[in-house]
């Protein structure tokens, strides 16, 4: 726990990439196997499960530092991170040596069925014998939510670094749904067998988006195009008469899309697809305010699968008859796909391919991008014929061409403080449009502004604040941005009557007064 | 009639017709301490501590200003005065006011630790006390300052060890002095940018120093190296920076309590240093006054307020215009 809380220290000190790697890749060799396996648990976002909830925790805490409820409240809200606000105000510095990191976290996890006074007494222990940034680190892990600006990439290189296994080898072994309750470092790290292995999908290859200078330098012929759908990216994996759906974050996701289960018994064994989830009515593709409704519900009804049915649109074919065939490039994979397709496809299953285009000149894809909204998805993608499937987010052989935002001229209404880095200043934002004389909610909004225009809007908000709800202000509505996003969709949940997708600040309008703003009418003529 | 009131210009001693930190220019200004939210330019005449007049005359110039001692009273018009040290920064002082056995304190800034170079805080009692509340929150609370010199240098000395330059940034008036007088000399020389060196010169009069060295056009960056530089923060990211070489970036203020501060300055290195009062120092300031009245003017006041109504209290809030709602205000100086 002591070298744990330590190395997040340094994380957390330093902005230099290589320096943290450095930090990380020492921990994990001069680290207790068992630890270091539970440090990559942590940074590729695999925790225990919470013992306690937070109200408790802050009970407790309030109740330790002998301040009021509300005082305790207001100060969490001020410092944004209820893990840090409890390590600040209880002022103790432990004495004796913190448990290791691996039996703090089986702690944590026994802790689970036990009273509430049993857990009270234990976290109460570790709060008054830990240290500042121990404390802060074990809130941490009760909480959930690390961070510290160390994403699983880093991890990952680091790790290859201290036990000298390549990146991409690695970053595959990590995937998928794994414990340090139930497997150690060598069974998944350093010798992992690939029988116990039947359900791990392959680490996601992501696209960046297109940068102008590809479409001078780049011929299109080596290109192949496609729309890019907007719905869940997700990887179907059928091995030894089971099936696995797993999303992008690595979470499995089979059981909340029943409807994919058919395919286990129409495709060979071995075989895993790479595609997108999408709503698929009627021959009709859906948006992606009704996907949520069916990745939000705990249970999957009858109905709702009956409503709002989900096919598994496939562009990539990532293994075939137990083969790995990422080192192949994209065309053959592609006939590959196809093959797979026309073999064993019939017009019921769930299962699609993304239609192929191949252009000859760069204006030819401009048309197919003004497509987009026809063909219901969110611009292209255009991705190297001659490219293997590669890891994470790697420059050059993906990318993705978004059709541009919509914009709507909207007001700010309310504020509220940021977390982390941007604790302490005004940086999340709602605003409004203009309906019937009054001003209506219809989106929040994070990010878009300059360090230097957030300074200045956090100024502007502290001194217009009409109104407070805790960390929320109301503000005195004066001020109008253009805000862009890329969906829209008629909606129930919303005030408003409409949800955008990916709404953000795209400029500060001060050439605009309040009474310039659109109206709801005018954000409603955008619906397709 | 309340002895001080809350006006437009300022605080303001309608039976004295004088100012206490006014923000706009007035005939008589008694001012707290020299930074530049309490000491605005454009009054008449200015009166403040002693060691406090050459440090207004740096930063405003040729002005009309009068000097007296710690304790020592003067009347204007029946009103009693007189300055009392407030520890936040080298001349800085708490303005007492009294009138018909009334008495009122203003505080200006304070804090209640040690720093080496101002003159100690002292309680004085009154009726009603009219206090900062920068870190009015009960997560600041400071360790010992000793703890974090030591951490400064061993810092500088590890720089040194890798042929790196310290760059150690804080406020020109108060903070670089403090952590000057801190600094171990035996580790390197200790260099400066122009805002730290002036205003250090103007303090050396009356504080010892470790010797200093103002970098000028004709400075290397040989000679620099392993050495430590003091700087205000905004020169973080500036050219004047780069002309340094490698350096290591170290920040000491009271807001590094926070880690998203320390993550957003993005400093190599954050050092929890403050001359306000912490949570229980403010708490223990009030209560050797002996007051009754509180009144908040900068900070947390109103969470400040309401805690102090909370333990017996009859306190309030004042708006006035000495910054510190945020940390970034602080560096904008």
């Amino acid at each position: 726990m002591r070298r744990f809380a330590a190395l997040i220290e340094t994380l957390d000190a330093t902005n230099k990439t290589n320096k943290k790697v450095e930090a990380l890749s020492l921990y994990f060799q001069n680290t207790p196997k068992k630890d270091a396996l539970w440090a990559v648990a942590l940074l590729s976002h695999r925790r225990p499960s919470r013992p306690v909830t937070t109200t408790l925790m802050r009970t407790w805490a309030a109740e330790l530092a002998a301040l009021p409820e509300w005082l305790f409240e207001e100060t969490y809200h001020i410092v944004g991170d209820l893990a840090e606000t409890i390590a600040l105000l209880i002022q103790k510095e432990g004495s004796g040596a913190p448990p290791s990191l691996s039996l703090c976290i089986e702690n944590i996890i026994a802790l689970k069925p036990k009273t509430e006074q049993e857990k009270k007494d234990y976290i109460l222990n570790q709060w008054q014998n830990l240290n500042h940034f121990e404390r802060f680190v074990f809130n941490k892990i009760l909480t959930g939510g690390f961070r510290i600006g160390v994403s699983q990439k880093l991890m990952t290189r680091a790790l290859s670094k201290a036990v000298a296994i390549d990146e991409t080898i690695l970053a595959h072994r990590l995937m998928g749904q794994w414990s340090p309750q139930t497997t150690t470092f060598d069974q998944l790290i350093l010798h992992p067998n690939p029988e116990d292995q039947i359900s791990q999908p392959y680490p996601f290859f992501l696209a960046h988006p297109v940068e102008d200078p590809f479409f001078n330098k780049e011929n299109p012929q080596k290109w192949h195009v496609e729309h890019k759908w907007d719905g869940m990216r997700a990887q179907l994996i059928l091995r030894k008469g089971k099936h696995f759906l797993w999303s992008r974050g690595e979470e499995l996701i089979t059981d909340k899309f029943p409807e994919l289960e058919v395919l286990k018994n129409k495709l060979p064994e071995g075989t895993v697809i790479d595609g997108e989830l999408i709503p698929f009515n009627e021959n009709i593709i859906g948006n992606f305010q009704e996907l949520q409704k069916r990745i939000g519900r705990k249970t999957v009804s009858q109905k709702l699968l009956k409503d709002i049915p989900i096919v598994l649109m496939a562009y990539d074919l990532l293994e075939l008859d137990g083969l790995d065939l990422r080192p192949l490039p994209l065309s053959e994979r592609q006939e590959k796909l196809t093959k797979l397709c026309q073999e064993n496809c019939s017009p019921n299953l769930p299962l699609l391919q993304s239609k192929i285009y191949h252009f000859s000149d760069w204006e030819a894809v401009r048309a197919e991008r003004e497509k987009a909204d026809e063909k219901r998805s969110e611009g292209l993608m255009i991705k190297n014929k001659e490219a293997p499937y590669g890891v994470g987010r790697k420059k050059g052989s993906w990318w993705k061409w978004k059709s541009d935002p919509k914009n709507i001229d909207a007001v700010l209404t309310y504020a509220m403080r940021g977390h982390g880095r941007r604790t302490n200043l005004y940086t999340d934002y709602t605003f409004a449009l203009w309906h019937k004389g009054a001003l209506v909610t219809f989106a929040k909004a994070y990010s878009g502004l300059t360090d230097a225009e957030i300074k200045k809007l956090d100024q502007f908000i502290k001194q217009n604040t009409l109104d407070r709800f805790g960390p929320v202000r109301q503000v005195k509505p004066a001020l109008v941005f253009e805000i862009a996003f890329e969906g829209i969709a008629p909606s129930s949940r919303h005030k408003s009557g409409i949800a955008v997708r990916f709404p953000r600040i795209s400029r500060w309008r001060h050439d605009k007064k309040l009474e310039d703003a659109n109206s709801l009418d005018d954000l409603k003529k955008l619906l397709p | 009639m309340p002895l001080l009131e809350f006006t437009s210009k300022g605080i303001y001693c309608k039976q004295a017709d004088v100012y206490l930190d006014p923000w706009r220019g007035v005939d008589k200004a008694l001012v707290s301490h020299g930074h530049s939210d309490h000491a605005r330019w454009g009054s008449q005449h200015y009166i403040t501590q002693e060691i406090n007049v050459p440090v207004l005359k740096h930063r405003l110039g040729s002005i009309s200003v009068s000097g007296k001692k710690y304790n020592e009273t003067f009347t204007i018009n029946g009103v009693q005065f007189s300055f009392h040290p407030a520890g936040h920064v080298p001349g800085s002082s708490q303005i007492r006011a009294e009138h018909k056995g009334e008495i009122w304190v203003f505080t200006g800034d304070y804090k209640t630790q040690s720093d080496g170079i101002s003159t100690e805080f002292e309680p004085v009692p009154c009726h009603t006390f009219i206090t900062e509340s920068t870190f009015g929150l009960p997560v600041f609370q400071w360790e010992n300052p000793r703890q974090v010199h030591e951490q400064i240098n061993q810092w500088w000395a590890a720089n040194q060890a890798e042929k790196t330059t310290s760059l150690l940034m804080g406020y020109s008036l108060g903070k670089v002095q403090r952590l000057l007088k801190h600094l171990d000399p035996s580790i390197g020389k200790i260099f400066t940018h122009g805002a730290s060196e002036h205003m250090t010169q103007v303090l050396r009069q009356f504080i010892d120093f470790p010797e200093t060295e103002l970098i000028t056009r004709d400075t290397t960056k040989k000679q620099i190296e392993g050495n430590l530089v003091l700087a205000p923060p905004a020169v973080l990211g500036s050219a004047w920076v780069k002309k340094l070489g490698v350096v290591a970036t170290g920040y000491a203020s009271g807001w590094m309590a926070f880690r998203g501060a320390r993550r957003r300055r993005a400093v190599d290195r954050a050092f929890v240093l403050s001359d306000h009062a912490d949570w229980k120092g403010l708490l223990s300031a009030i209560k050797a006054t002996g007051c009754e009245n509180v009144i908040t003017t900068h900070g947390y006041t109103e969470i400040f307020a309401q805690y102090l109504n909370e333990q017996g209290w009859n306190a309030k809030t004042q708006k006035t215009q000495y910054e510190s709602e945020t940390e970034e205000k602080a560096l904008a100086e």
